[in-house]
């Protein structure tokens, strides 16, 4: 690209610019201010690929420093021997096998997985042993958590005869539930399951109910207008009227169930990420729980992310 | 029997329960209007105009009296009276196209796919948003919005074409450009309207009647005029005729001598 010189300009300030005090013109701006308006070169064309890499290496490296700063930080703190909490490095040595080994004792298929029920397990096969547990029990508590806030959020007697009771047990801490779920079930497994379809269902329920509650009057008055009968009324409207409220309390739900599986699971025992935590604390293991810990934050990040995604996917094709 | 016109109101009232007990909006409607008719109706904000309409739509229901449309009472919402919302209220969720087709499949009964196919590009074509019909309304610009929402109305084939302020969050030109398709589009369809609006120019433009609404409560319709003007209607045209100058002093002389704004009163 040719930059275009300042003489080619257009207008009769650059052209009458020159003689100016003689025939004293008044310039609208000065001589200087003319000269610089060329424009720079453009720049090369980017491949698109390669201004992709550009931008999420800018969004990571800010994330990726801090992450070093910390590590170094707590290396910093935690190096003098007698240190009561492990430095990373420790963690790097005293639970090496944690880390690089955290599929052992488990059989991953393409469509199937199992895991050793007795010996060793790594931290993956107690992972996966929690997220199976938290998948039956959310997925429960999602669809009957968006059918009573649809049932709630279109029926004023419903939502006068329910919605004290919901608002009443959601404040109910989930491990509080955990003796009536025991006393319910007897086994470890289903009352965990039941621990956490109880802690997921109340924001689903409560926030499709207020998405239901807060449809525009506009949008009904259409389906008035328009005679939609009431599954017309249900699919047309209401559904993709109230999927991002929906998804809001779906969001919540699966994050207070990775936070509650956890929790059952060390007072439980047996298996599971929450019992690994557990075991590795009784059998003085710290640098374990700090690898346990990680496990479980990259974990619940993502679930939250993968519901996130579905809202959007659902939100566009609804 | 007494003759009764295509669209009638006789003693429509309309009263709201309020804390203070009821609210009487409207006050004994008397109302006729001939098949193929555009009526506009005026009057200032909170006059009764937009409950007046919605009692049509069968949206509202009337405390006492009954409304007609073609010898039928009016007692529930219904396609057969399509309504053009202020704020288009099209769904975001689904586009152009299909915004119209949930009209057309509700109203067209009997005809085959390609056919309401076919029938819901025409009308988008009659607003000029053929070109547009795969986007949805989040792409549109205000105006283009409002097209839709007539073509949307005016696909459902409807006894009654009822328009709630329709063109009232619109800018002057945009506001004049849909006029405009709202002249082209009575001159081919000759549809029964109904339309509330403020804009004493629109109102006398578009109208064969203007009927004037006294300041509520207890709304009632004050002035009743005619405006002879020749159809096809042309904006240019239109402004120079003595009986548009009529009408609109008429118009302008009630609004702001005889019924002044409520608000303007107080201060």
């Amino acid at each position: 690209m040719a930059s275009p010189s300042s003489s080619s300009m257009k207008g009769p300030p650059a052209r009458t610019g020159g003689a100016a005090p003689e025939l004293g013109v008044i310039l609208p701006y000065p001589q200087e201010a003319i000269a610089r308006r060329s424009f720079a070169p453009v720049a090369a064309p980017v491949h698109p690929l390669a201004r992709k890499a550009r931008a999420v290496a800018a969004n990571m490296l800010p994330t990726l420093a801090m992450v070093v700063a910390l590590l170094a930080i707590w290396q910093w703190l935690c190096s003098a021997p007698d240190a009561a909490f492990p430095s990373p490095l420790m963690v790097w040595t005293q639970s090496h096998e944690v880390i690089v080994h955290p599929f052992k004792g488990v059989d991953m298929g393409l469509t199937h997985f199992s895991i050793a029920q007795s010996g060793d397990v790594g931290i993956a096969g107690h992972i996966l042993t929690s997220l199976s547990r938290v998948l039956i029990g959310y997925g429960m508590a999602a669809v009957v958590g968006v059918a009573l806030g649809i049932l709630i959020g279109q029926s004023v007697f419903a939502f006068r005869a329910l919605d004290p009771l919901f608002q009443i047990l959601r404040t109910v801490p989930p491990l509080a539930w955990l003796p009536i779920s025991l006393a319910i079930f007897q086994q470890a497994q289903p009352s965990a399951i039941f621990l956490i379809f109880i802690t997921a269902i109340w924001p689903v329920i409560l926030n499709t109910a207020a998405g239901v509650q807060t449809i525009p009057v506009a949008y009904r008055n259409v389906a008035r207008v328009l005679a939609l009968n009431p599954i017309e009324y249900f699919t047309r409207i209401m559904l993709p009227a109230t999927v991002p409220h929906m998804f809001t309390g779906l969001r919540i739900g699966v994050g207070m169930s990775w936070l509650a599986i956890v929790a059952a699971e060390m007072v439980q025992g047996g298996t599971g990420v929450g019992f690994f935590i557990w075991d590795s604390y009784n059998s003085a293991l710290l640098t374990d729980t700090i690898v346990a810990l990680v496990w479980i934050g990259l974990v619940g990040f993502t679930l939250d992310r993968i519901v996130a995604l579905a809202g959007r996917i659902i939100g566009r094709t609804a | 029997m007494k003759h009764r016109s295509y669209l009638a109101l006789e003693g429509v009232t309309v009263e709201f329960p309020t804390r203070a007990g009821p609210f009487c909006a409207l006050d004994r409607i008397d109302l006729s209007i001939e098949k193929g008719q555009f009526v506009a109706l005026i009057g200032h904000s909170g006059c009764g105009k937009s409950t007046l309409l919605n009692a049509v739509a069968g949206l509202v229901r009337p405390s006492r009296g009954v409304i007609f449309l073609d010898g039928d009472v009016v007692d529930a919402p219904g396609p057969d009276r399509a309504v053009v919302f202020q704020d288009h209220s099209l769904l975001p969720w689904l586009t152009v196209e299909e915004n119209v087709r949930l009209a057309v499949d509700k109203t067209a009964g009997g005809k085959s796919r390609a056919e309401r196919r076919e029938w819901v590009m025409h009308n988008l074509d009659l607003v000029q948003m053929g070109h547009a019909a795969a986007k949805r309304p989040g792409e549109l610009s205000g105006g283009m919005k409002q097209r839709v929402g007539i073509a949307r109305a005016i696909a459902m084939n409807p006894r009654v074409l009822l328009m709630d302020e329709p063109f009232g969050a619109l800018d002057a030109l945009t506001r004049a450009a849909l006029q405009d398709v709202v002249m082209d589009l009575q001159a081919r369809l000759n549809n029964t309207v109904l339309m509330i609006t403020h804009d004493v120019d629109e109102a006398v433009l578009l109208a064969d009647r203007v009927v004037m609404m006294t300041n509520g409560p207890a709304a009632r319709i004050g002035e009743d005029r005619t405006v002879d003007l020749a159809r096809p209607r042309n904006r240019l045209e239109a402004i120079d005729q003595p009986d548009y100058a009529g009408a609109r002093s008429a118009v302008i002389h009630f609004l702001h001598e005889r019924y002044r704004n409520p608000a303007t009163l107080a201060a």
